[in-house]
C-alpha cells in the first residue's frame, strides 16, 4: 500500500533492545498519534524512520519504497520531514535563514520563497520576526519555526516529535489546531508522537500506543479515547 | 595484612625482574658490536622518553606534544650544570630531573584546565618555539649548542670497555631505575587516580579526586622523565643543541607511544626499538634508491608519519587492545 | 609617533596573514570539531605548487591561483579520504579523543616528508609581486612597502569574499548550518558530509593564499610554515575558535602585538610573547575575546 507501513521493526541502543517488532501502518493523508509514557521508545521510532538511527531488523516503507538505512538527507528528498524533539531550530541563524534551510536541497529559490510565504501565512508571528536570531524566540515560536522549516521542504510525510513539550497549554492548543488544519489543507500524512495523549488523539485518525518498546494497542483514535481500560492506563481517567 | 604481604612480595618480584633484566643487558652488551651497543643506549633513552608519554597521555589522558621541549630543558640543565659547576655526572642528571620537573609543574598548572585540541595546540606551540628560544640566548650556546661530555669510562673497567659501552651502561641503568619507579607509580593509587580522571573527570571530581592537582602532578613527573631522557640523549651525542630537540623528535615520541600502546608501560621498550629501527630501515631503503640527500633527510619522517597514521586509525589504543578484542570475540563463541 | 604608526602598519600586514591561517583553522574546527594541524602541511604543499608555477611563468598571481586550487583540492581530499576513515575507525577507548589530533599531526609529517622528497629541503624563494622598498613620504622612508599594502588588500578581498559567501549564499548557509547543528541540517535535507568537504576545500584554498603571501620575499622550506601554524592557532584561540570574525580579530591583535614586541623589545621575546598570550587567554578568558558566554567545548 502507499503510505507508511512499518513491519516488525526492532531497534537497539547498544545492548538495550528499545523497540520490539513494531508493526503498524498509516494510510496516506491520515494523522497517526503515537502515544506512550516516557521512555517508551517513541522518539527512537521517529529517529529510526527519519534515518538518524539504524534498525537492527524489520522494514519500514513509505510509498512502497524501503526507507530504513537511507540517510536522513536523502529521505527529505523523498518527501519525509522530521521535526525532532526539542524544537529543532538552529539558534545561531535568523528565523528567515532557518526557513530557507529547508528549501536549499531543492535548489529552487523561487519555490522556496513561495513556500516561506505560505509558512508565514500559517504562522504570522514568524513573519514579524524574520530577521531576528532564532534564539530570541519563545518556546512556542520556536516550535512554529521548526514546523515551518519542515514545511518549506514540501513534505508528504511529516514526523512530529512531541511538539507540545515544554509549552504552555494555550500554545499547545494552537499548535495542535494548526497541525490538524495544515494536514488537511496540504494532504499530509502525519505521525505525531506525543505524551499529551488526549490532545493528540483528538486530532488523530488512528492511534498507536507504545509501552516499553512494544505496540500495545492500535485502532481508530475515537475508539481508543472511548476505551475505558486504555483511558485509565494512558489518558489518566 | 594479607594484602600488604602480597604487595611487598610483588615489589620484591619486580625488583628481581629488573635486576635480572639489567644483568641480561650487561651480558648482551658484551657480546654485540659497537653499533648495536650505541643503539642500545638510544633505545634506553627512548624508553625513558616514551615512559613519560605513557604516564601523561596514556594514564592521565593529557595529550602533550611538548615532551621534546621538556627533553631539551633536561638536556640543557644537565649540560649547564656539568660545564659550569663541574659536578659529578650523576648530579648533572639529577639537575636535569629537578629543573624539568619544575618547568613541568609550571606547564602543568597552565595546562590543567585545557583539554584535547587546546592542550595539544599549546604544547605544539611550545615544541615549535623552544628550540627558537635556545637560539636567542647566548649562554645556551645558540645554534651549535653546548658540549655535554660525560667523560671516559672508569679505568677499572679495562681497555675493552669502550665509550659506547659506557653510554649504554649509564643509559640502561638510568632506564631501568626510571622504569622501575614509574611502574610503581603507575600501579599505585596515583596511577589509578589518573586513569579515573582520564576516564571521566567529572565523576572523578565527585568521588573526591582533586583533578587539577593530579593533572599537574602527572605533568611534573612526566616532565621529570622527559628531562632525564633529554639528558641521556645529550650524553649519547655529547651535545645539546636546538636541532636535537626539534618538532621531529616530539613527533617521533608520539608515534612510538601510539605504536607501542599509549597506556602500556612494557610497550615502551618495543616503541623505543621501533624508533631506533626506523632510521636504519630508512637508510637501507635510501641506499637502494641512490642515497639522494632528500631521501636521507625525509624518508625517516615519511616512514614515521605513515606508521603513526596507520596505528592511530587502526590501533589507537595500541596493538594490545586489538589483541584483547580478538581474544574476547573468540571467548564469546 | 612615527615608529608607532610603522609598527601598527607592519603588524597589520603580519596579522592579516595570520588571519587567513586562523580562519582556515576555525573553518575546519567548526565543521569537523578537529584542530587540523595538517593545515600547515596543506598550505605548504599549496605554496610549493604556487612556487613551481610562479617561477616557471614569472607571474606571481598565476602561482597564487594554482596555490588556491591546489590547496582546495588537497583540503577536500584530506577530508574525503582521511577524515572520514579516521572517524569510522578510531572512535572507542581512551584514545578516541586524542586520535584526530594525533592523526592530523601524522598527516602534517606525511605531507612534509612528501614535499621534502619531491622538492628537497633547500630554501626556495618566490618572487614578490610588488616592491619591497618602503614607501617614501617626503624625506622619510617607512618600512611599510608596496608588498605589505598588497598583502593587506589581498587578504581584505578574501575576507570580504568569504563573508559574502557565508552570509549571503545558500552554500554559506548550508556550511554554517552543518557546522552549528549537523543533525538539524541533515533533517532539512542538507548533504552535510559533502558540505563539510567543501568547507575543508575553502580552508585549504585560504591556507594556500596564506602560504604564498607569507613566503613572497621570504624563504620556502618544508618547515617554513610551522610558525605560521602556531601563530594562526594562537590567533584562533584568542578569537575563541567558534567565530570567524573572532579568528580575524584575534589574528590582527596578535600580529600587531607581536610586531610591537619585535620593534620595541627585540626578536628574542617574540615567541615567548606569543606563547604567553596564548596561555593568558586560555586561562583568563578561555572562550576567547568574542565569546558570548558559551563554554569552551572541546
Amino acid at each position: 500500500m502507499s503510505g507508511l507501513a512499518v513491519t516488525r521493526l526492532n531497534v537497539s541502543h547498544g545492548a538495550i533492545h528499545a523497540l520490539h517488532d513494531i508493526t503498524f501502518s498509516v494510510e496516506p493523508g491520515q494523522l497517526a498519534a503515537v502515544i506512550g509514557s516516557n521512555g517508551a521508545g517513541k522518539t527512537t521510532l521517529l529517529r529510526t524512520l527519519s534515518g538518524l538511527k539504524d534498525a537492527s531488523s524489520g522494514a519500514a516503507q513509505w510509498e512502497n519504497r524501503e526507507m530504513l538505512g537511507v540517510k536522513p538527507e536523502d529521505l527529505v528528498r523523498r518527501g519525509i520531514s522530521h521535526v525532532s524533539e526539542g524544537k529543532s531550530v538552529i539558534p545561531e541563524l535568523t528565523v528567515k535563514e532557518n526557513l530557507v534551510l529547508g528549501g536549499i536541497w531543492r535548489g529552487d529559490k523561487a519555490d522556496t520563497a513561495q513556500a516561506i510565504e505560505e509558512v508565514v501565512e500559517l504562522f504570522p508571528r514568524l513573519g514579524e520576526r524574520m530577521s531576528q536570531s532564532a534564539d530570541t524566540l519563545s518556546g512556542g515560536e520556536r516550535q512554529m519555526l521548526a514546523i515551518g522549516r519542515a514545511l518549506v521542504s514540501r513534505p508528504k510525510l511529516l514526523l512530529l516529535d512531541e511538539p507540545s513539550l515544554g509549552l504552555a497549554p494555550l500554545v499547545i492548543e494552537q499548535i495542535f489546531q494548526t497541525v490538524d488544519h495544515l494536514r488537511h489543507k496540504l494532504g499530509l500524512t502525519v505521525v505525531l508522537v506525543e505524551q499529551n495523549a488526549m490532545s493528540a488523539l483528538e486530532i488523530a485518525d488512528i492511534g498507536i500506543i507504545i509501552n516499553l518498546g512494544h505496540v500495545v494497542a492500535t485502532g481508530k483514535a475515537k475508539e481508543l479515547i472511548d476505551d475505558p481500560a486504555l483511558r485509565a492506563a494512558y489518558l489518566g481517567y | 595484612m594479607e594484602s600488604w604481604r602480597k604487595a611487598r612480595a610483588a615489589v620484591r618480584k619486580k625488583i628481581a625482574f629488573f635486576i635480572l633484566l639489567g644483568w641480561a643487558l650487561l651480558i648482551i652488551g658484551d657480546r654485540v658490536d659497537e653499533l648495536r651497543v650505541y643503539q642500545g643506549a638510544q633505545i634506553a633513552m627512548y624508553t625513558i622518553a616514551l615512559a613519560s608519554i605513557v604516564l601523561l597521555t596514556g594514564y592521565s589522558g593529557q595529550v602533550s606534544l611538548g615532551n621534546g621541549a621538556m627533553m631539551a630543558v633536561g638536556g640543557y640543565s644537565a649540560a649547564l650544570t656539568l660545564n659550569n659547576l663541574q659536578t659529578p655526572i650523576w648530579f648533572a642528571f639529577l639537575m636535569a630531573i629537578l629543573v624539568s620537573a619544575c618547568f613541568g609543574s609550571l606547564l602543568g598548572a597552565a595546562a590543567a584546565r585545557l583539554s584535547g585540541p587546546y592542550l595539544a595546540g599549546t604544547t605544539l606551540a611550545l615544541a615549535v618555539g623552544l628550540p627558537a628560544i635556545a637560539n636567542q640566548f647566548s649562554f645556551l650556546g645558540g645554534e651549535p649548542g653546548l658540549l655535554f661530555d660525560v667523560g671516559f669510562p672508569p679505568e677499572r673497567f679495562g681497555e675493552e670497555f669502550t665509550q659506547y659501552k659506557w653510554f649504554f651502561w649509564i643509559a640502561s641503568v638510568i632506564a631501568l631505575l626510571a622504569l622501575f619507579i614509574t611502574s610503581n607509580i603507575l600501579q599505585s593509587r596515583f596511577g589509578r587516580t589518573w586513569r579515573a580522571i582520564r576516564g571521566n573527570s567529572l565523576a572523578a571530581e565527585l568521588a573526591g579526586i582533586h583533578s587539577s592537582r593530579m593533572k599537574v602532578l602527572a605533568f611534573t613527573i612526566s616532565s621529570a622523565l622527559a628531562g632525564l631522557a633529554g639528558a641521556v640523549l645529550a650524553m649519547t651525542i655529547s651535545l645539546v643543541a636546538p636541532g636535537a630537540y626539534s618538532l621531529t623528535l616530539s613527533f617521533a615520541l608520539v608515534t612510538g607511544a601510539v605504536l607501542a600502546g599509549v597506556s602500556s608501560l612494557p610497550g615502551v621498550v618495543l616503541g623505543g626499538a621501533i624508533l631506533v629501527a626506523i632510521p636504519e630501515i630508512a637508510d637501507a631503503l635510501a641506499g637502494r634508491f641512490g642515497n639522494a640527500d632528500s631521501l636521507n633527510n625525509y624518508l625517516p619522517g615519511l616512514i614515521t608519519s605513515v606508521l603513526l597514521i596507520l596505528s592511530v586509525i587502526y590501533t589507537p589504543n595500541g596493538p594490545g587492545e586489538n589483541l584483547r578484542k580478538h581474544l574476547r570475540k573468540k571467548h564469546a563463541h | 609617533m612615527q615608529k608607532v604608526i610603522e609598527t601598527l602598519l607592519i603588524g597589520l600586514t603580519t596579522g592579516s596573514i595570520y588571519a587567513l591561517m586562523s580562519l582556515a583553522l576555525v573553518l575546519v574546527w567548526r565543521s569537523t570539531r578537529v584542530i587540523n594541524f595538517a593545515q600547515a602541511g596543506q598550505a605548504m604543499f599549496a605554496t610549493y605548487i604556487g612556487f613551481e608555477i610562479s617561477s616557471r611563468s614569472g607571474i606571481f598571481w598565476l602561482g597564487l591561483l594554482f596555490a588556491i586550487v591546489g590547496g582546495a583540492l588537497l583540503g577536500a581530499g584530506v577530508d574525503y579520504f582521511f577524515m572520514r576513515v579516521l572517524f569510522k575507525h578510531a572512535n572507542t577507548g581512551p584514545a578516541a579523543v586524542v586520535a584526530p589530533v594525533i592523526a592530523t599531526l601524522g598527516l602534517l609529517g606525511l605531507i612534509r616528508s612528501v614535499v621534502g622528497l619531491t622538492w628537497g629541503g633547500e630554501f626556495k624563494t618566490i618572487e614578490a609581486p610588488a616592491s619591497t622598498d618602503g614607501y617614501t613620504i617626503g624625506s622619510t622612508t617607512i618600512p611599510f612597502s608596496a608588498l605589505n599594502a598588497l598583502i593587506i588588500i589581498t587578504v581584505s578581498i578574501i575576507l570580504i569574499g568569504l563573508a559574502l559567501l557565508f552570509q549571503r549564499t545558500n552554500l554559506g548557509l548550508a556550511l554554517r548550518a552543518s557546522a552549528y547543528a549537523p543533525e538539524i541540517a541533515k533533517l532539512a535535507g542538507i548533504r552535510t558530509a559533502q558540505t563539510r568537504t567543501i568547507g575543508w576545500a575553502i580552508a585549504g584554498g585560504v591556507g594556500g593564499v596564506a602560504g604564498m603571501l607569507v613566503t613572497s620575499n621570504n624563504f620556502l622550506s618544508p618547515y617554513s610554515l610551522d610558525l605560521l601554524l602556531v601563530f594562526g592557532f594562537i590567533a584562533a584561540v584568542i578569537g575563541g575558535l567558534e567565530s570567524m570574525v573572532g579568528a580575524v580579530i584575534g589574528a590582527l591583535v596578535l600580529g600587531i602585538g607581536l610586531t610591537f614586541i619585535l620593534n620595541y623589545v627585540g626578536t628574542s621575546l617574540v615567541f615567548i610573547g606569543g606563547f604567553t598570550v596564548l596561555i593568558l587567554v586560555l586561562l583568563i578568558k578561555p572562550d576567547g575575546i568574542m565569546a558570548k558566554g558559551k563554554g569552551r567545548r572541546a
